[in-house]
Order: structure tokens, then sequence, then C-alpha cells
């Protein structure tokens, strides 16, 4: 539409939304039909915004999700009202977890007829109120432009989330006239970016006097964009990193400053390195439960610097000796500049003890796994193959569960926005429309669905999408023809007694087949010996996308564990074996 | 568990009271009571809660009612440093004995009686918590057939409002905010 910014133009409730949505810099949508929504659909048609259709909305949620978490820009989705809306409900929930920027519009009974139990209708915005960071109902046209603007600034401002914008029928039928806001006036959102320069010289102070810092990295750092200044930070002070699940590829891997993943799966240097700390800088974290263990008994000698750009999340779990609201990267570069003052001056920490102390935990504790003894493929080695022949340039996503620790863990990561995953919620099928959402975004990257055989299952209607519209995504399905992680813990706290997470996966669906018939190239692999290849023939495909069943051992484990609600000191790098800490060393 | 009076400033918008509600009962806070009503600002409602919850949780909602982009501002308001009032409309039996004796009482704490009936009289009366308390101690005995109470509204002793602020600022529309 070349007279888009045109002004005042008279149009249809329609028309104005997907004005509103090419005003709002929309170049992709994922979404599907129906009744109440319809009518935005016919101008969508002449619009230059690329509109893929999906075949689940829950499929249309996480592609906005993944095309936000890869580029960085607000994701946008589209359903009609009722169950086209809630089925957004689940990547909605993800999204608000995970802080991911997302606009889902959807359609609403006539205004005359919401309240009245209609015809596929759902109060979403009241179902949506707790998941989502704001959401809106519009009924009368002439708001729509100004709604969309502000739910584009609300999503992709602040701690970024999920906005939804449910448009009532009549509201898109009527007449209207179409006018792009220059500016909005959201008297009660005013998200704070610049830290305050007494908490950073108080922080900085922390940092100077501590023996045993570690810097704890969360999503935020990516969603803030701050890998660059994260690294000069580390590097300046010298001062050990840990990257959470969401923070997987904030800092690089192959760093030697680099701990990995703390956590219930953590790597043992990671855990030891927060749980023995007498600093915990926390940048763009939330003391999960999933990192804490016990939260009682987490990091007990450890003073906290706590920098995020929600107030809410300070204090919240654990206390904070030294508050910072602020975007992370705003803060780091004030800690830079102050820390490079100090140093100037003579005055730096003396971290050495503590490092070495570390560096000594990560060689004697490195991640590892055995081999099957029966020569069976081990899902660990899969994935590790992956990492080393993929690259660095990959976009990995994964669904929840073993398979998403192993790949945490074990592809290594240099770069952000390269590693997508469901953290928060933990949903599983993320996974495949997570992926095709970012390879839209990124066309030029290679993109690895890593998901594991039950994940799969949940949202494989996908792969329709993606061969139809030419989205080459690559799945790897671990298929241990279970429900691993809840057959894990079956293993350890339940005697052994695996009641309903069989899933026969092995033998039905022939994922292979199952490819085939979703127009996609599938391959399978069940010795160590076809890995490499196996990877280069689905590397080589790019045209059309690629599933790849890999059939690994069944009984492969997730390690180190910390069982959920006990302490990180109770840490296991294997069952029944406890880490030796010389800690006379520290 | 201590009792905590805020006062929320908020737009005068549709749903903003399901939210509000919502952030306290997800962390089963029970509202002692709530009490919604204009302001001097055409487009600003202030809500005026009761809480009985300790401090650090409160300090919590607190944070995440802050988040809500409909909220302005949100005030604890001192029980020492501002004045409280509630309502109470109270149906009170009043026979010819008895008559004297209710009047007397609604004199002693200077209610109003609103309405008479044969046998009953509705008494009007406006205090604080504590002053409710012991009115209606004294009306038990002639026997309370109907009782209804608003929630406390409360505002700051001294001269300052807690609605004074800033102009809203106007955040301007990049032409295209997604496409960068």
């Amino acid at each position: 539409m070349s007279d888009q910014q045109q002004s005042g133009s008279t149009v249809t409730g329609a028309e104005s939304l997907v004005k509103s949505l090419e005003a709002a810099g929309v170049t992709d949508i994922f979404g599907i039909p129906g009744g109440a929504i319809l009518p935005a659909y016919d101008p969508l048609m002449d619009s230059p915004i690329r509109h893929i259709l999906v075949r689940h909305e829950q499929g249309a949620g996480h592609a906005a999700q993944g095309y936000a978490a890869a580029s960085g820009r607000v994701g946008v989705c589209m359903a009609t009202s009722g169950p086209g809306a809630t089925n957004l409900v689940t990547p909605l929930a993800d999204a608000h977890m995970d802080s991911v920027p997302m606009v889902a519009i959807t359609g609403q009974v006539g205004a005359a007829m919401i309240g009245t139990d209609a015809f596929q209708e759902a109060d979403i915005r009241g179902i949506t109120m707790p998941i989502t960071k704001h959401n809106f109902l519009v009924t009368d046209p002439a708001e729509i432009p100004r709604t969309i603007a502000e739910a584009f600034h609300i999503a992709s401002t602040g701690r970024p989330g999920p906005v939804l914008v449910d448009v009532a029928k009549s509201a898109l039928q009527a007449t209207t006239t179409f006018d792009w806001p220059t500016e909005i006036f959201l008297p009660g959102y005013r998200p704070v970016n610049r830290p305050h320069a007494k908490q950073i010289r108080e922080a900085a102070r922390l940092m100077l006097d501590a023996r045993r810092p570690v810097l704890y990295v969360g999503g935020g750092t990516i969603r803030s964009r701050a890998s660059k200044e994260l690294r000069t930070l580390a590097e300046l002070t010298g001062m050990p990193v840990v990257t959470t699940l969401m923070a997987r590829g904030a800092f690089p891997d192959s760093h030697p400053q680099h701990l990995g993943m703390p956590g219930m799966h953590g790597t043992v240097a990671a855990v030891a390195g927060l749980q023995k700390s007498d600093l915990i800088i926390s940048l763009g974290a939330r003391f999960d439960d999933r990192v804490t263990g016990n939260l009682d008994s987490f990091a007990p000698g450890a003073k906290v610097i706590h920098a995020d750009i929600d107030p809410a999340e300070i204090g919240k779990n654990r206390f904070t000796d030294v508050p910072i609201v602020g975007d992370v990267r705003e803060v780091l570069i004030d800690l830079i500049t102050t820390l490079r003052t100090e140093q100037e001056a003579g005055n730096t920490g003396d971290y050495e003890g503590w490092v070495q102390f570390l560096a000594g935990v990560k060689a004697k504790y490195p991640l590892g796994y055995d081999k099957p003894a029966d020569g069976g493929l081990a899902p660990q080695y899969v994935l590790e193959r992956l990492g080393a022949l993929a690259g660095p340039e990959t976009i990995y996503t994964a669904g929840v569960g073993q398979h998403q620790m192993w790949a945490a863990h074990f592809v290594g990561y240099e770069k952000p926005n390269k590693w997508l995953n469901s953290g928060g919620l933990g949903t599983m099928g993320y996974a495949v429309p997570a992926a095709m959402g970012a390879q839209v975004a990124m066309p030029d990257n290679t993109v690895w669905a890593v998901d594991g055989d039950g994940c799969f299952q949940m949202t494989n209607q996908e792969l329709a999408t993606c061969a139809i519209n030419n989205i080459p995504i690559k799945v790897a399905v671990i298929n241990n023809e279970s429900l691993g992680m809840v057959r894990q813990w079956q293993t350890l706290f339940y005697n052994s007694r695996y009641s309903n997470t069989d899933l026969h996966s092995k033998r039905i669906p022939d994922f292979v087949k199952l490819a085939d018939a979703y127009g996609c190239v599938g391959l399978a692999c069940e010795s160590p010996d076809d890995v490499d290849a196996t990877i280069a023939k689905a590397m080589e495909i790019n045209d059309v996308p690629v599933v790849v069943d890999f059939r690994v051992h069944r009984d492969a484990m997730v390690w180190p564990m910390v069982a959920a609600g006990t302490s990180n000191d109770d840490i296991k790098y294997a069952r029944d074996l406890a880490p030796q800490f010389d800690e006379d060393d520290l | 568990m201590a009792k905590h009076t805020l006062s929320v400033l908020v737009e005068n918008k549709p749903g903003v009271l399901a939210r509000i509600a919502a952030l306290f009962s997800r962390r089963g806070f029970n509202i002692e009571s709530l009490a919604v009503g204009p302001t001097e600002h055409d487009e600003v409602s202030r809500m005026t809660i009761v809480v009985n919850v300790e401090d650090s949780p409160l300090e919590q909602v607190t944070k995440q009612l802050n988040k809500l982009v409909e909220v302005l501002k949100i005030v604890e308001l001192d029980p020492n440093a501002s004045v409280q009032r509630e309502l109470v409309l109270v149906k009170v039996g009043a026979t010819a004995e008895t008559r004297s004796q209710v009047l007397d009482a609604v004199q002693l704490f200077r209610a109003k009686v609103v309405d008479v009936a044969s046998d009953a009289v509705t008494i009007q009366t406006i205090g604080n918590a504590g002053k409710i308390a012991d009115f209606l101690r004294v009306l038990e005995p002639f026997g309370i057939r109907e009782l209804v109470q608003s929630g406390a509204i409360a505002i700051g002793r001294g001269p300052r409002s807690i609605s004074e602020r800033a102009k809203p600022v106007a955040v301007p529309v990049p032409p295209a905010a997604n496409s960068n």
C-alpha cells in the first residue's frame, strides 16, 4: 500500500489495522483466519506484510516468539476469537515468563454480542491478563492505530513481553479514519533504563572488595543486547561468569572465564561458583528456583548486586545488598567506566585464589557422559557433534526436557540470540514452531530445532507450514522413545516404576515417513558412526525442511543434578557421586 | 500480620479493577476492603485498598501493581498521618421500649437516623474502623437486622496531594518501530 502513511484517509477498521501494522514496521505475521478476524484478512491480502498460514495457533504464537528471540524484533501472530485466541494462551504465557517482545492480534465477536456467549466468544482479554505484559480490547475503530502503536511500544521497551490486542469484528467492519499517531501517552508506563549513579558506585565498591565474586548472567543480558559490554566487564575484572539457561550464548562458551550454566542441571563449576561466592553480580537474571535450589541454603556467604530493568524482580527471591534498576547494557557501560577509573587509580580486585579454585573444579568435574555399553547412540554425543558441525552462526531451538539440557550443555554457544528455548514456562512443543519463526526472521542462518520425541509430537504439524512456505528448518529428534526427563525422575525418585512415560516412538510413528508425508526429507541415525555423515547430509539440504530421527539410548540421564527442593551443596555429577571440593584452596 | 492502607491512582479505564484484584488473589491475599471512585482529575480514579499482610509480600505486590500500565501511583498511607473513614448503614430493631435507647446511642456516637419504620430504624455512621466497631457493639443487643459497610477511604494529612504529578510525557512513535 503506497498510501500507508497517509493520514486521515477513510478506511474500514480492518484496513486501519493492517495499515497500523505496516506503520509499526511489521513485515511478517504468523496466523490463521477465522470468523471474527476475517475482515482483517481481506486487506492483508494486498499488504506487503508476509502472512504465514500456520496449522495451529499455538504454532503461530511460538513462531512469533522464535522470530523475536532470534532477531530482537517484535514477533506478531494473529488468530480469530474463541478457540483461535485460547490456542495462543500457551505461547503468551511462555513469552511472558521469558520476556519475549510479541504482539498478538485476535478477532473478537461484534461489540454488541460481547458477553452473550456468542459463537466462538471467549473473554481473551480477561483470560490473558495475568500472562501478558498488557492487553487491550478495541471496540471503537478510531482507537485501532493508537492501540497498535501502544502495543508495540509496550512489547518492545522496558522488560519486553507479550501484548494482546483483541479487536471486535464490528470495529473491523466499521468505517473510520486512519491516523497513525506521532506520539503516545502512557502515564503509568515509565521504564527506567538509566541506572542510578550512586548504586553503580556502591556496586563497584563491593566488586573491588570481594574475594570470590561471580557474574551471574541471565536472559536480560541477551534482551538488552549487552554481550559485548559483558565481555568487556568480565575481561576487565577477570571475574568468573555463569550463564543461565536463558542466557546461553551471552558469553562465549569457549571463554576461559566461563563456568557454564548454573542450576538444577548446571555444571559443577557454575553451581560451585555461585554457591561458594562472596558476591553475586546478577545481570538480568531472576534467582529462579531452578537456579537457586533451596533458597535458604543458596550461596549463604554471598552479598548480592542485582541489576534488572524490572524493579519487581529485585529482592523478590533473594535479599539484595545493592539494587540497580536499569537496562543491563547501560548498567554494564557504567560499571565499566567506574571500574576503569578505579583501575587507573590503582584499585583492582584480588580474585586470584578464587579463579584458581574454580579452574580446579572445572578441570576436575568437566561436563561428561558415559557411552552406552551396548554401543548404542549417546544423545549427548549427537549434540556435541551437531554443535561442532553446524557451528556458531547456527540458531538452535529446543523443546523441554532431557534433550533441552543436553543441548544447553553440549552444543556450545559463542554468540547471543543463537539458543532459543522455553525457560520459564517449560513448554514442550516450543522447538519446531520457534525454529520456523527464527528461520523467517533470519533467512540466512541455519536453524536447527533440537526436539525430544515427546515434544516433537506436540507441534510437528508446522512442518507442513515450513515445507509449503520454503522455511527450510532442520529438526534433530532426540528419540529415546520416552518422556525422558519424567522417566529420569522415575528412575531416581520412584523406584524405576515407569508410569506412563513410555511413548514407543521408535515404533510409532515412523518419523522418517512422517517427514516424508509433510514434504520434508526424513533421515534416521542410530549408530555413533553415522552421526557426522547424517548431520552433513542434513546440512546439504537447504530447499526443504529436514527431520533427523536420532534413535538414542533410552537410559541416558542428565547430569549434573541438584534434586528438586534440595540445596545446591548436594549437587551430584553422576548418580550417587558428589564432587569433593578442596576448600583449603579457597 | 499488619493492616496496610494503599492509595492507588489508576487510569479510569475498564478492566483496571480486575487486573488489580487478580494480583492480590494470585498471591492469596485477602483484600479487607476496597473503595473505588473518581478524583479531581476526570481521567484518574483512586482506589483505597486495605489488606492484612506481612511487609515483604506487600512490597512485592506493590511492585507488581506498579508494573501495571494503567496504575499511575501507589502510596501507602500511615494511619497516624492520614484520615481514614468508612461509611456504615445499619438497620437495627427499635420497638417502643428500646427506641429511645437506640436514639441515645445514635446521639452519643454522632450517627444519624436516615430511615424509620414501625419496629426498626436505619442508621448511618461515618468513622474509622475502631469507632464503627464500638458503635456496632452498642447496637448489637437491639438486634442488627442488616448491615452494609463501605470500604475505607483515606487521605494523607497536611497540604500535599498525592495526585500532584508531572504532566504525562509523550513518547514519540518511530516511523517504523519494528524495523530495526
